[in-house]
């Protein structure tokens, strides 16, 4: 527990696309901070820090926090920049949320952007490897992947018909969702269809490269329900970390997210999340994902996860709606895409999601999740926390 | 957005910066890659903690947070854990797709080793299926002197 709790008092997002030729990087992250900042209804003299990041290998462009100002609005400010990997995003969520409930900021604006099309994505990725073991042997982020979802089918007799209905899904929902990139349904035999990348990955059940950016504005308790009558109160959060080397993971299970869950549902007194969680908003980067981390979150036991999502369990009007937003699968600018998660779920609590608005939510999960299986959560809710 | 790119000319820049790395792989990486160039002997690190023998070697065990000091020989044959068959040509891959990467645990190691598989249709690769290491001499001392696994039987 902080010195004080904190609440997300507006959100903003660009309209994501596979390429924003029109905008440089601080020009797209403008976009997203003053569409904040019009939600939150303050202007950019009532922000105390900033705190924003993306994966700089991305650009080839080090230090935005450095150069961004006339994006971010930083000029004079405090601005600090965190890169955590595919977890930037939510990251710098739990990052945001530490600086308020520190009691030494009362608001801080929370910035994540990518501009993915401006590089080649695999290669960067790979610059993230290590370069004696398994850089040599080993590329992109799709194969470390595939090597989970085949351990995880070995391990539990998964079809790749369930990967491809969660893709079905997200596809379906994100049609909903002005702001996310792709928005076409499509059905399982056309997921199944499109080309293997890496197997038992096709091209349907993975997210695309995109640009975009992501503001969050955080507030202290004081001051939150003055900002907004519907504040989205960040109840807890949470993270995990388990790898040095690609071989140490446990494949088949993210250890990392079960465990970080673990702590969120202890500190929050969950003890049935699937019917307690009113909608999650799962950083999702590739559909077999979908199976394999609801049950890491506790919502099915090992092995029922394809059961659970066939069901509807999961769809827009099912028990506990997943990623109302289309999820990464639909959009993935990629040092946003955990801060999309967040700010998607304080949308949800808001009740201002507008098309892809799930009825009565109450506890909304956000997670963010890095190649190499580490997991941030942040738990959000309608009523300020009593603890 | 997709269709207005057809119709502009947006100024790029494209990059001639070119920024050569040199790694040093250390004390304890470097024991294992010189032995394994000069023996053709895959050696890991054992926890005096937890005993778990770490394939690459670890100088701290990961877990138990404390100096690994016995080094211990493992054998060159081992277990598929997981593995995944790339098809696209990516710049970043040395070898022709498709490649079959694989997590191989090594007989006497707790933790795999990341390889390639070759010489077996990708078809045929299954979790828990038996691989021994192929050596090269001409790969100097690098985690290529392993050139690759093949299935043993
Ligand atoms: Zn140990």
């Amino acid at each position: 527990m902080g010195k004080q709790r904190v609440a997300i008092v507006g959100t903003g997002q660009t309209f994501h696309k596979s390429h924003r030729p029109d905008v440089n990087g601080q020009e797209l992250i403008n976009e997203a901070v003053g569409r904040a900042l019009v939600d939150a209804d303050l202007t950019i003299r009532d922000i105390d820090a900033i705190v924003i990041g993306n994966m700089d290998h991305f650009e080839g462009i080090n230090y935005v926090d450095c150069w961004s100002v006339d994006g971010s609005g930083g000029f004079m400010k405090p601005v600090i920049k965190l890169t955590t990997g595919g977890t930037t995003g939510s990251t710098l969520a739990i990052g945001g949320y530490h600086m308020v409930a520190s009691g030494l900021f009362d608001r801080v604006l929370v910035i994540g952007w990518e501009k993915n099309s401006e590089s080649d994505t695999t290669g960067a990725i790979t610059t993230a490897f290590d370069p004696v073991w398994d850089r040599l042997v080993f590329a992109g982020a799709i194969s470390g992947l595939a090597a989970e979802a085949q351990a995880y089918m070995a391990r539990y007799s998964a079809t790749d018909r369930d990967g491809a209905r969660v893709s079905v899904r997200d596809r379906k929902h994100a049609c909903n969702n002005p702001y996310t990139q792709l928005r076409k349904e499509v059905t399982v035999d056309e997921v199944l269809a499109s080309p293997m990348l890496a197997d038992p990955i096709h091209l349907l059940d993975v997210c695309p490269r995109s640009d975009g950016a992501c503001a969050v504005i955080m507030a202290g308790e004081h001051i939150a329900e003055k900002i907004t009558a519907t504040p989205d109160w960040i109840w807890a959060t949470a993270n995990r970390h388990t790898y040095t080397y690609l071989g140490d993971a446990n494949f088949g299970r993210l250890d990392s997210l079960a465990a970080a869950s673990r702590e969120i549902y202890a500190k929050a007194g969950i003890r049935e999340p699937a019917k307690e969680i009113g909608v999650i908003e799962l950083y999702q980067p590739y559909s077999f994902a979908g199976i394999m981390w609801i049950e890491d979150l506790g919502l099915t036991g090992y092995g029922q996860g394809a059961e659970f999502v066939w069901s509807g369990a999961t769809d827009m009007d099912g028990e506990i709606p997943i990623n109302p937003s289309g999820g990464v699968i639909a959009c993935n600018p990629i040092g946003a895409t955990g801060l999309i998660r967040c700010a998607e779920a304080a949308l949800q609590i808001m009740g201002k999601a507008e098309g892809h608005q799930v009825p009565d939510v109450d506890l909304a999960l956000s997670t963010g999740f890095g190649g190499c299986f580490w997991s941030d959560i942040l738990l959000h809710g309608r009523r300020k926390p009593d603890f | 957005m997709n269709n207005s790119l057809k119709h502009i000319e947006p100024m790029v820049h494209h990059s001639q910066i070119n920024v050569p790395y040199t790694w040093w792989a250390g004390d304890t990486a470097g024991r294992f890659l010189k032995t394994l160039r000069d023996e053709q002997t895959i050696m890991g690190t054992r926890c005096n903690h937890c005993a778990r023998v770490t394939v690459p070697p670890r100088k701290t065990c990961p877990t138990c947070f404390t100096e690994n000091q016995t080094w211990t020989a493992v054998s060159d044959q081992g277990t598929v854990v997981a593995f995944s068959v790339a098809r696209r040509q990516l710049a970043a891959l040395v070898k022709k797709v498709p490649v079959i990467f694989a997590l191989i645990r090594l007989d006497g190691a707790d933790t795999a080793l990341l390889h390639t598989i070759s010489q077996v249709d990708p078809a045929e690769v299954t979790i828990g299926m038996r691989v021994r290491a192929c050596f090269s001499k001409d790969a100097g001392a690098t985690i290529m002197a392993i050139s690759h696994f093949v299935p043993t039987n």
